[in-house]
């Protein structure tokens, strides 16, 4: 009886998600343009792939990626919930403004810092740039590309992590706090040994999730790069985006969607081991 | 109570969470200041104080994006995946959480699985049989898509305030009486229908800022939704910032004005399901 109550999420699930995902599994091992009929070509997508300096870029880009959004915004997020705990007053305001960012259309933060910040023209290093001081424009530089995507990304992310990691501070017992202060810890004494250990659970999930989505990374680079200057930015979901609908090579882009959910899956596992902890408390 | 009794770490704390305030809100501060220049003032100083009020670049703007229809069609879209995510999910949360089926299990990781997997593991395949389909600007088909995307963290969000709810209270229905349907529809449903209210908000949010799905299947320019629009206008149709700006503060005002209206819903919402851990 309760079954019935199942199906529209999961009819709507499988249609969308399940069966388009094993076709992209079979399409990575096939020659398709989209129109006519796909034809198997065994691994030669992969083979193609691991000759392409492109793909080998791309990974790179997303390795690169993974590791500054596993370290930069979480010591962020970190320092600010725990001055936060500190400060006590104002904090529900602090969260909210730092929270903001996240609420805004990807499109527009990207328009904003391309056009008001980075532009050599209309932006603030144009300003800084006529007074004397040249700064270039980060996204047109092949060796800057990736990072001034990533301080977008960065300004737009790190206070979702801030107000989680603030959350689940604020569930760490008070005795503890308590303790640790009559006996006079300093600040980095009480974030090393009361609070961090206190919420490494969240922690461990937040840099779970971090990994997963840097494999996903697909707006600002797209919007604001095109993985460009010279495939200098070029993410995994950007190549397979641009392999699909410019250049009709849908099993490449099949194959590079593969080998970005492989990456997933490994990450998955471990996020779905957690999970299933937490299911059986 | 304070956490550290040392003067002068609550000040350095205060300056500190300061600076981070000023960084987060100087490109909002940009934005708004910047809708409101002629573009001739921007090229001279994206700082300046505006010479005149150029209001007329808002008028500007909704036009040259279509915000009439565009707008309109944002909306719709969010309303219908409102609709499909706040029905289907509440449904499929009440069975996860109650362990109404044998296979909970199995459903609530396949579900969890879901939300991990790229978009590009799905979109291809997806993207060409709905062309053979002529599904492709049918707003109603990408809020299916929107919906088989946003469904399960909705599942998950709505299945803790399931969990709240006590037994006995079903357990009461019954005996009175009620059928199974009518203690879901009837019992619980009004008792986690701020859950619903939460749910509702940020898939209308999420919807509204989509832009993968969005660009990919909504081509046709009177099926564009506000936001693909805007990212045009942008790219390709103007160069005058006063104008792109006031284009984005149009899309982003209403937004902002319900975040700080609902802050603590959409928070707990957008931030609370990941803090249990």
């Amino acid at each position: 009886m309760h079954r019935l109550y199942l199906i529209p999420t999961l009819l709507i699930n499988v249609v969308i998600i399940f069966i388009p995902a094993a076709l992209t599994i079979a399409l990575a091992f096939c020659r398709w343009d989209g129109i006519g009929m796909p034809v198997f070509i065994g691994l030669a997508n992969f083979r193609q792939l691991l000759a392409d300096r492109v793909f080998w870029m791309a990974l790179g880009n997303n390795v690169i990626w993974t590791a500054i959004f596993l370290t930069v915004p979480i010591a962020m997020g970190l320092l600010a919930a725990t001055m936060m705990l500190i400060a006590r007053r104002g904090s529900s305001f602090f969260q909210v403004v730092y929270f903001l960012p996240m609420v805004i259309a990807t499109a527009i933060t990207a328009r904003v810092w391309q056009g008001m910040i980075y532009s050599p023209l209309t932006g603030i290093a144009g300003l800084v740039t006529r007074a004397g001081f040249p700064v270039p424009n980060p996204l047109t530089q092949p060796s800057t590309a990736l990072y001034g995507i990533a301080i977008v990304d960065l300004w737009h992310w790190w206070g979702f992590l801030c107000v989680i990691f603030f959350a689940a501070l604020r569930q760490v017992p008070q005795e503890q706090i308590e303790a640790a202060r009559i006996e006079g810890a300093s600040f980095w004494q009480m974030l090393r040994y009361v609070l961090l250990p206190g919420i490494r659970p969240t922690i461990t999930l937040m840099m779970i999730m971090t990994i997963i989505w840097s494999f996903l990374v697909f707006d600002f680079v797209y919007i604001l790069t095109q993985g460009g200057p010279a495939f200098s930015s070029e993410v995994l979901s950007t190549l397979a985006y641009r392999s699909a609908f410019y250049d009709l090579a849908v099993g490449k882009a099949a194959a590079v969607a593969v080998v970005i959910s492989l990456f997933g899956l490994a990450t998955t596992a471990v996020y779905i081991r957690l999970q299933a902890k937490e299911f059986d408390q | 109570m304070r956490l550290i009794e040392s003067r002068t770490t609550f000040v350095l704390t205060y300056t500190a969470l300061a600076i981070l305030l000023l960084i987060t809100l100087f490109p909002i501060a940009l934005l708004v200041l910047n809708s409101l220049k002629p573009a001739t003032q921007i090229v001279q100083s994206p700082l300046a104080w505006p010479e005149v009020y150029r209001w007329d670049n808002f008028v500007r703007a909704w036009n040259d994006a279509r915000f009439g229809t565009t707008m309109l069609n944002s909306a719709m879209l969010a309303a219908l995946t409102i609709v499909l995510v706040c029905s289907t999910g509440s449904l499929t949360a009440y069975v996860l959480a109650r362990r109404k089926i044998k296979s909970w299990k199995i459903v609530t990781f396949y579900l969890l699985a879901t939300t991990t997997a790229p978009i590009q593991l799905f979109l291809f395949p997806l993207y060409f049989g709905f062309a053979k389909l002529g599904l492709i600007n049918n707003v109603f088909a990408v809020s299916l898509i929107y919906t088989a995307i946003y469904s399960p963290f909705a599942v998950m969000l709505l299945r803790t305030y399931f969990l709240a709810v006590p037994k006995e209270l079903e357990e009461a229905a019954l005996i009175d009486g009620a059928t199974h349907w009518q203690v879901f529809s009837k019992v619980m449903l009004p008792i986690v229908s701020p859950g619903i209210l939460t749910v509702a908000l940020i898939i209308g949010l999420y919807s509204w800022n989509e832009f993968l799905v969005a660009t990919t299947f909504l081509q046709r320019t009177d099926r564009l939704t506000a936001v693909v629009s805007f990212f045009l206008l942008s790219g390709q149709y103007t160069s005058d910032w006063g104008e792109i700006m006031a284009a984005a503060l149009i899309i982003v005002l209403p937004v902002i004005v319900l975040f700080i209206a609902l802050q603590r819903r959409f928070i707990e919402g957008m931030a609370g399901g990941s803090v249990k851990g």
